[in-house]
């Protein structure tokens, strides 16, 4: 039974991430005064580029060819440890958060030797900001997580949340700095403004795009579909580590159909505030993304330095 | 009872006074008339105490005992000299151009100042109004430092404004560690007051004393002026006008570490082990023979001073901190007579800086043929902050170094090294200062020495034979704070 | 003793602790001194703010005192005065180049462990629940003096003055639930004159060296030379 759910909850991530990221676009389209492309455009954007067909450079190696496929099964094994609407995940018993943030960097590393293998100059460019920007923001995440796995004393996810959602209404000092310290991570590593900008036609300013310019037909469908799957997986994280309310703990169809329903609303409310966020603030330069990235970090040892001082038993 | 109200009431009308009164012909000397009513004030109160011992005021606000009460009586009568002393200098200094009337009424009204925060900081029995005076002392003097306004001078009371503001910051950390361990024995409202901590000091939390009292040391030590906190002593001392050098030198280290030794007075009550001892000894020694060695190699006059004031804190912190009746009775002498010596070298140093015009000793030349008194003055000032019999310095000094033989017998060398050091240092300026070839066109100025004069008598008798009272009060002293006297 | 099983109230006290603590980490980060001083005046109210619901859940009236004295002192007073000094000055448009940014802030994260650790025995032997937060005001005062240490304006080392003020005044409302009150009002007497002369002495050492940049504040020297 529970691993029925475990598969239901994988093929849900991987089918309502477009439907995010589609929701997201939808925000900022009507916060620029723009009218918005239809909420399922991103599925029929990966159906067409699912239906052509791939141009492969002469010099790419099996790293290019395979990549896609390795970056897309990484996230997707990652998403299984996640709870999106039910807890208490057989995954989550194999897998704890720091093998989550390992499938994230292995998906990462592939991302960034296809982006070298062809040798272009853009493709090495982003692959090396790539490589930096994750450098600084994987142990800022470490640290905001290590709070929460320290408050509930297991790196299981799925128990972690249990724990959280059983104490009720806590204010917590570390859950606040450990909140803010994964919300700048997450902006990082999903490449939005304002550390990239996901939109950018400019070769020079981009990160993430820069690496899989060479992409194209099904190839490029599993990538971006990757890179939606991952936007979903930070706002899951946020949404469910330090507002789990509505999850469900047992897997009657009624709390599951609650959980759907608080996860769909959380996370809506989640891209609407990244939609005004990436409105209102301008990207920043390069040099500037370590010190957003080391404020991420301090941010995260002050929530792990909180609970250690002010909430930890004596 | 009254006659501590009056102590603290009478600079309080000063202040108010000389603020709104503006600087006149007759300022100088209404500020001396000021300061001689107080001290009759504080000798009356010193007449209540030895007839009635120890006296508590109502609601216990204020203590005077005999460990402060001489200390009062001691900072009125520096007060009134230096008072004496800066009357004539100070229109002097205004004549040549120096200082204007605004700033000579900031000075008299801020010299009130001063005095009202020292006796508060001796007569109050509350730790947490000891440490409101202590940084209200530093307040009201911080602008008389830049009274000149030269840039070294306004870099002076920078420094002077930030390093004791910072330091005193810590001790006021201290203070309210130490007033949690109170209020974990009860009490509230009296948790702060030192007869009421002295009388439970047993009960008191060790950990918490311990930790508090490194907080209290660092603090006031910056104004004591232990190395390595002392930085902003010499160039206060040696920027700011000669008056404000004497009674800083000779009152607020005094003070300070009047402040300390209470503090240690309850830590030790609380703690068996001799720690507060330990840190005071290495504090002590480290700032005695720091001193002594950057002694030799000062340019300016005053500074060569302050750091020989530097050096002499060291040894009563040292003295303070080996903890036997010996050692603190030794102490306590040499806070008196380090107190009167040294205001009485800097009064000497201002006149002799005004004869030379310049205070850098290279410039300095001849003073013994010019004026023979000041250059006798500052002869003998020197010898007797070196320590020579029979002035009192040498006989406190050499209570000190059989204190250390008796305790810690290998800690007299450094003693004997510093103490040679240091005297070698002061020669060695000195001598060339007064007895080398007289300049030109320097001529004799109008100074008045009484004060100095009584100072060194002062210093010299209490050298030969301390009065009996001041020997009582003393020994009492001493058992309060050592446990046992010196007999 | 888990922050799960306290009181909403102290929840809450030990929650804006720690913001305390994160707004002394943003004033090491600060390049502009207007920000700068925004950034002080936001701790001050947080203080403010942490008083209050001391004094409501401890029902304690005279930290309410408390309260609105560090209000009207630390929020509303000092800023307003260094803020008019700023403007005045001509200083709002420099920017300070902080050289080692990131050093500074990793030094202070590890000043905030020092002082947990300094005040550990006295935290572990006591059963208040407040008191934990009595490592963050430590942390408080030496992040202040960080500050003081690594900018050169004169008005960020009166921000840092400030700042070792405030932390010592939250050391005070954690550990005794406020000092007695006159010696509270002996301390903000004391706070108050200390700003009034630091304002009086940015007009001297502007006369006189005609910046507020304290490395220039360099004649005298240790040793003469």
């Amino acid at each position: 039974m529970n691993w029925l759910i475990a598969v239901l909850q994988t093929t849900l991530f991987v089918v309502l991430a477009p439907l995010l990221a589609g929701w997201v676009k939808w925000c900022k389209c009507r916060l620029q005064n723009r009218k918005a492309p239809s909420l399922f455009q991103p599925y029929r954007d990966l159906l067409k580029l699912t239906n052509k067909q791939p141009v492969v450079a002469e010099q790419a190696s099996w790293i290019f060819l395979i990549a896609p496929y390795i970056i897309f099964s990484a996230t997707v094994l990652a998403a299984t440890v996640v709870p999106l609407i039910a807890v208490d995940l057989p995954t989550s018993a194999s897998a704890d958060v720091i093998v989550m943030v390992g499938f994230f960097a292995f998906a990462r590393f592939f991302l960034a030797l296809a982006g070298l293998d062809i040798g272009t100059a853009f493709g090495g460019m982003g692959s090396s900001r790539e490589m930096t920007i994750s450098s600084l923001a994987e142990p800022a995440m470490l640290m905001a997580i290590f709070t929460l796995t320290m408050t509930a004393s297991t790196t299981n996810l799925s128990f972690a949340i249990t724990h959280v959602l059983n104490e009720g209404l806590v204010l917590r000092p570390s859950f606040v700095f450990a909140l803010a310290a994964l919300t700048l991570v997450a902006v990082a590593e999903t490449g939005r403004i304002p550390v990239d900008n996901p939109a950018t036609h400019l070769e020079l300013t981009m990160i993430h795009e820069a690496m899989i310019l060479e992409y194209s037909g099904r190839h490029l469908a599993l990538i971006e579909w990757a890179s939606q799957l991952k936007l979903m997986l930070y706002g899951v994280l946020i949404a469910n580590i330090f507002f789990p309310w509505g999850i469900a703990e047992t897997f009657s169809i009624q709390a599951l159909g609650y959980g759907l329903l608080a996860i769909i609303g959380k996370l809506a409310l989640l891209a609407v505030f990244l939609a005004i966020a990436e409105t209102l603030f301008a990207k920043m330069r390069l040099f500037r993304v370590q010190e957003y990235l080391s404020f991420a970090y301090l941010l995260g040892l002050l929530g792990l330095l909180s609970h250690i001082i002010l909430e930890a038993a004596r | 009872m009254i006659a501590a109200y009056l102590v603290l009431l009478i600079p309080l009308i000063g202040i108010v006074f000389f603020a709104l009164a503006g600087h006149r012909e007759d300022t100088g000397k209404l500020n001396i008339r000021f300061n001689a009513v107080c001290f009759l004030a504080t000798i009356w109160l010193a007449i209540n105490v030895l007839n009635q011992g120890t006296i508590v005021s109502s609601e216990k606000a204020f203590l005077i005992d005999p460990f402060n009460v001489y200390l009062i009586v001691l900072t009125a009568f520096v007060g009134l000299t230096t008072s004496i002393f800066s009357s004539p200098y100070m229109e002097h200094e205004k004549e040549i151009g120096k200082l204007s009337d605004g700033r000579l009424k900031l000075y008299h009204s801020m010299f009130q100042g001063f005095m009202l925060a020292m006796y508060l900081v001796l007569t109050t029995n509350n730790m947490g109004i000891m440490w409101v005076a202590m940084e209200g002392a530093t307040l009201a003097t911080v602008l008389l430092v830049s009274l000149y306004r030269t840039p070294e001078s306004i870099e002076a009371a920078w420094k002077y404004f930030i390093l004791c503001g910072v330091g005193i910051a810590q001790a006021l950390f201290g203070t309210i560690l130490l007033y949690y361990a109170a209020v974990q024995i009860g009490d509230g409202e009296n948790a702060l007051l030192w007869s009421v901590l002295y009388e439970n000091a047993t009960q008191l939390n060790p950990e918490i004393l311990e930790i508090g009292f490194v907080f209290l040391l660092i603090g006031y030590g910056t104004k004591i002026g232990l190395v390595p906190l002392h930085n902003w002593l010499p160039d206060a001392h040696s920027e700011g006008p000669t008056p404000m050098s004497a009674v800083l030198s000779g009152l607020l280290l005094n003070d300070a570490l009047y402040a300390v030794v209470r503090n240690k007075m309850l830590v030790d009550g609380a703690t068996h082990s001799n720690m507060a001892g330990y840190l005071m000894m290495g504090f002590g020694l480290l700032s005695f023979l720091v001193a002594a060695i950057l002694l030799h190699r000062q340019k300016d006059i005053k500074r060569l001073f302050s750091y020989s004031s530097i050096e002499h804190m060291g040894l009563m912190t040292f003295s303070f901190g080996i903890g036997g009746p010996l050692a603190t009775f030794a102490a306590l002498l040499h806070m008196t007579v380090h107190s009167l010596t040294k205001s009485a070298i800097f009064v000497t140093v201002g006149h002799a800086a005004q004869l030379a015009g310049t205070q850098k000793i290279d410039q300095m030349r001849g003073l013994i043929k010019t004026q023979p008194k000041i250059g006798w003055g500052l002869l003998i000032g020197t010898i007797s902050i070196a320590g020579f019999p029979p002035f009192g310095v040498f006989t406190s000094e050499f209570l000190v170094l059989l204190a250390t033989m008796h305790s810690y017998p290998w800690l007299t060398l450094p003693l004997l090294v510093g103490i040679g050091i240091a005297f070698a240092g002061l020669f060695r300026h000195i001598q060339p200062m007064v007895y080398g070839e007289r300049p030109e066109n320097q001529k004799p100025i109008s100074a008045n020495l009484w004060p100095v004069m009584i100072h060194l008598a002062l210093v010299l008798w209490l050298g030969l034979a301390i009065p009996g009272f001041l020997a009582n009060w003393f020994s009492q002293a001493t058992l309060l704070i050592s446990g046992s006297t010196p007999l | 003793m888990n922050i799960e099983q306290l009181d909403f109230y102290t929840q809450a006290i030990l929650s804006m602790a720690a913001l305390v603590g994160l707004t002394s980490f943003l004033m090491l980060g600060q390049g502009r001194l207007l920000r700068l001083i925004f950034v002080f005046a936001l701790q001050g109210f947080l203080l403010t703010l942490t008083t209050a619901l001391a004094a409501y859940s401890l029902n304690n009236h005279h930290l309410y005192i408390s309260a609105v004295l560090t209000l009207v002192l630390k929020v509303v007073f000092i800023p307003w005065m260094l803020r008019r000094q700023v403007l005045q000055m001509n200083m709002h448009r420099d920017i300070e180049a902080l050289k080692n940014n990131t050093v500074v802030m990793l030094g202070g994260a590890s000043l905030m462990v020092f002082s947990y650790y300094v005040l550990h025995p006295i935290v572990q032997s006591s059963s208040v629940v407040m008191l934990n937060a009595l490592a963050v005001s430590l942390s408080v005062m030496l992040l202040g003096m960080l500050l003081m240490i690594s900018h050169r304006q004169a008005i960020a080392h009166v921000v840092g003055f400030m700042s070792i003020e405030n932390g010592l005044f939250f050391a005070a409302i954690v550990a005794t639930n406020g000092m007695p009150m006159v010696v509270e009002l002996g301390v903000a007497f004391d706070v108050l004159v200390a700003a009034v002369l630091f304002g009086i002495f940015f007009f001297h050492i502007r006369t006189s060296i005609d910046s507020l940049d304290v490395d220039l504040l360099n004649k005298l020297h240790e040793v003469d030379k």
